[in-house]
C-alpha cells in the first residue's frame, strides 16, 4: 500500500484504498441500522454510518429529519430501538453497558448551549473533568483556564454564562466539552441559535479542531461549513440517510431527488 | 433650536405640575380614609370599652414580660421546626420526582403524604398527633406536648414545602439534565450538581412565604397546652377579663413576620 489518501471519492481506485484502510482500523464511531420511534413518530428509520479516526462526517437534511435524534442517539441520551452504536469497536447500546462510562468517553455540544447558569465559566469547565473523572480540582482548573485561553476566552472564566454574547457562550460550550478529553465530539447544529455576525466565530473553532484532528459527528445547517469541514457528508430525510458522499459530490451533484430539492430550497432562502 | 428648548421646558413643567397633583391627592384620601376609619371605631358606641379591654396599658406593662417569655419558647419551636421541614421537604421532594423502580413503593408513600397531610387542617393534625400518639401508650415515643405538636406542624408543612421544591426541580429545563449527563455525570451527580441548585434558588421566594405562615401556626401548640405567647396571653386574658395580653401577643407575632415579609417581597423583585 502506499500513502494513505484522506479524501477517498474521486477514484474507484482511492475508494477501495479507503475501504481497505477501513477494515484494518475500526472505525471511532460506527452507527449500524439504528431505529428509533418516539409513539407512532418514526424519527430513525435504519441509519448506518461510521467516522473514522480524525475525520469529520457532516450530517444535513431539513429540520425534523433526525439529525439531533442521531446524535443523542449516539451520546445515549436516547435509547435507540433497533440497531446498535458502536464506539471504538465497542456495542455501547448494549443495556448491559454503563451509559455514563460512555458518555465520559464522548463529547457534547448542544444547540441551544445549555450552559449551567448557576455556575461561572470555570466552573462550567471543570464540573466534568472534576466530578466525572476525578481529576484534582486544581489541576483541571489549570487545564481549563488553559482550554480557555486558547478559544480565546481569556479573562472572563470567572463571569456568569449570561453576561456573555452568543457566540462566547457556544464556544465555552466546546470547551466543556473537550475539557473531559473527548475520543469524539458531537456537535448539534451549533450555530443555529446565534445571530448571524456571531456565526463565523464559532465556526472557526471547530475548523481549528479539525485540523488539529478532532474525530467529529456534525449535525449542521452551515453548508459553507460542512463543504470545507467534513470529510463525507451524510443527507438525512425523514429519518433514513438518503444520500452520503465527499462534500465536492454531494453540493456539486446530488444524485437524489430529495437532496436536490433540499439544497435548491438552501440556496433559494439566500 | 430655542423653540426646542422651550418645550421641553413646558413639559417638564407640566410632568412636575401632575406628580405634585399625585401627591396632594394620595395624601387626602390617606387621610380621608385612615381618618375617617378611626373616626368610625372611636365614636362608636362601645369604644371606651374597647379601649379598656384591648388597649389598657397597666394591663399591657404587666403581662409583657410573661408573654415574652411565651413568645420565647414560639421562636425555638419555630428555628427547629423550620430545619426539620427544609429537610423532610426536599427528601419527600426528590422521592416523588424520582424514577428508579426501586424506590416506587416509597414514591407512592411520598404521593399519600403530601395529598394526606396538605388536606387535612392543620389544627386538626396537632390534635391528632398531641393527644393520639400518647394514648397509644407505646414506651419511647415522646410525651412532650412541645414536641408532639412541633412534630404535628413539622409533618403538615413538610407537605407544602415538598411541593414547592417539586415545582422548582420541574421547573428547571431537561436540557440542563442533559447537558449534566454529556460532560458525564451521573444521575444523582446531575441532579446534586445541576438540577437542585436552581431549583432552590427559584424556589426561595416561596419557601419565605411558607416560614411566615409557619412562624403564626406556631401558636396552635398552645391547644396541647405548652405555655407559648398566645397561650400565656389567653390564661392571662381569662382571668382578668381583659383582652390586651392577646393584643400584646400579637404585636410579637408580627415583630417577626412583618421583617420575613418584606425580605420576601425583596427577593421576588430581584427574581424578577
Amino acid at each position: 500500500m502506499t500513502g494513505p489518501s484522506k479524501h477517498g471519492g474521486e477514484s474507484a481506485g482511492a475508494d477501495s484504498l479507503a475501504s481497505s484502510l477501513r477494515e484494518h482500523r475500526a472505525p471511532v464511531l460506527e452507527v449500524r441500522g439504528v431505529t428509533k420511534a418516539y409513539g407512532d413518530a418514526e424519527v430513525l428509520r435504519g441509519i448506518d454510518l461510521a467516522v473514522n479516526e480524525h475525520e469529520a462526517v457532516a450530517l444535513i437534511g431539513a429540520s425534523g429529519s433526525g439529525k439531533s435524534t442521531l446524535l443523542r442517539c449516539v451520546d445515549l441520551l436516547e435509547e435507540i430501538d433497533d440497531g446498535d452504536v458502536l464506539l471504538d469497536a465497542e456495542v455501547i447500546t448494549d443495556p448491559a453497558v454503563d451509559p455514563t462510562a460512555v458518555r465520559r468517553r464522548l463529547g457534547m455540544v448542544f444547540q441551544a448551549f445549555n450552559l449551567f447558569p448557576h455556575m461561572t465559566v470555570l466552573e462550567n469547565v471543570v464540573l466534568g473533568p472534576v466530578r466525572a473523572h476525578g481529576i484534582a480540582r486544581e489541576q483541571a482548573r489549570e487545564r481549563a483556564r488553559e482550554l480557555l485561553g486558547r478559544f480565546g476566552l481569556g479573562g472572563r472564566e470567572d463571569e456568569r454564562p449570561d453576561r456573555l454574547s452568543g457566540g462566547q457562550q457556544q464556544r465555552v460550550a466546546i470547551v466543556r466539552a473537550l475539557a473531559t478529553e473527548p475520543r469524539a465530539l458531537l456537535l448539534d447544529e451549533v450555530t443555529s441559535a446565534l445571530d448571524p455576525e456571531l456565526v463565523g466565530e464559532v465556526l472557526n473553532v471547530v475548523r481549528d479542531l479539525k485540523a488539529a484532528g478532532m474525530t467529529m459527528l456534525i449535525a449542521t445547517h452551515e453548508m459553507g461549513f460542512a463543504r470545507d469541514v467534513a470529510d463525507e457528508v451524510c443527507f438525512l430525510h425523514e429519518g433514513r440517510l438518503l444520500e452520503r458522499g465527499a462534500p465536492e459530490r454531494i453540493f456539486s451533484a446530488p444524485e437524489r431527488p430529495e437532496t436536490q430539492r433540499f439544497l435548491r430550497r438552501l440556496l433559494e432562502a439566500r | 433650536m430655542e423653540a426646542a428648548t422651550s418645550r421641553r421646558a413646558i413639559r417638564a413643567t407640566a410632568r412636575r405640575r401632575r406628580s405634585q397633583r399625585g401627591a396632594a391627592i394620595a395624601a387626602l384620601s390617606t387621610v380621608v380614609v385612615i381618618g375617617g376609619l378611626a373616626a368610625i371605631v372611636v365614636t362608636s358606641p362601645g369604644w371606651s370599652n374597647v379601649q379598656e379591654t384591648f388597649f389598657s396599658w397597666p394591663d399591657f406593662k404587666r403581662v409583657f414580660p410573661d408573654v415574652l417569655a411565651g413568645f420565647w419558647l414560639d421562636v425555638r419551636m419555630f428555628c427547629v421546626i423550620e430545619v426539620v421541614v427544609l429537610v423532610l421537604g426536599l427528601v419527600v421532594a426528590l422521592t416523588r420526582t424520582s424514577h428508579a423502580p426501586a424506590l416506587f413503593p416509597l414514591r407512592m408513600l411520598a404521593v399519600v403524604y403530601t395529598d394526606l397531610l396538605r388536606g387535612v387542617p392543620t389544627i386538626l393534625l396537632v390534635f391528632l398527633v398531641g393527644f393520639g400518639v400518647p394514648a397509644l401508650e407505646l414506651s419511647g415515643l415522646p410525651t412532650d406536648p412541645v414536641i408532639l405538636g412541633g412534630a404535628a406542624l413539622a409533618l403538615s408543612y413538610s407537605a407544602y414545602v415538598a411541593e414547592v421544591y417539586r415545582a422548582g426541580i420541574d421547573s428547571v429545563h431537561a436540557s440542563q439534565r442533559s447537558a449534566a449527563l454529556a460532560v458525564g455525570l451521573t444521575e444523582a451527580q446531575a441532579l446534586r450538581h445541576v438540577v437542585l441548585p436552581q431549583a432552590v434558588r427559584r424556589v426561595v421566594p416561596p419557601l419565605l412565604n411558607d416560614f411566615v405562615a409557619l412562624q403564626k401556626d406556631v401558636a396552635l401548640v398552645s391547644i396541647l397546652g405548652p405555655l407559648e405567647a398566645f397561650r400565656v396571653a389567653q390564661i392571662d386574658a381569662s382571668s382578668n377579663f381583659n383582652y390586651t395580653p392577646l393584643l400584646a401577643a400579637a404585636l410579637l407575632y408580627l415583630c417577626v413576620t412583618v421583617p420575613l415579609a418584606r425580605v420576601v417581597d425583596r427577593m421576588q423583585r430581584q427574581h424578577q
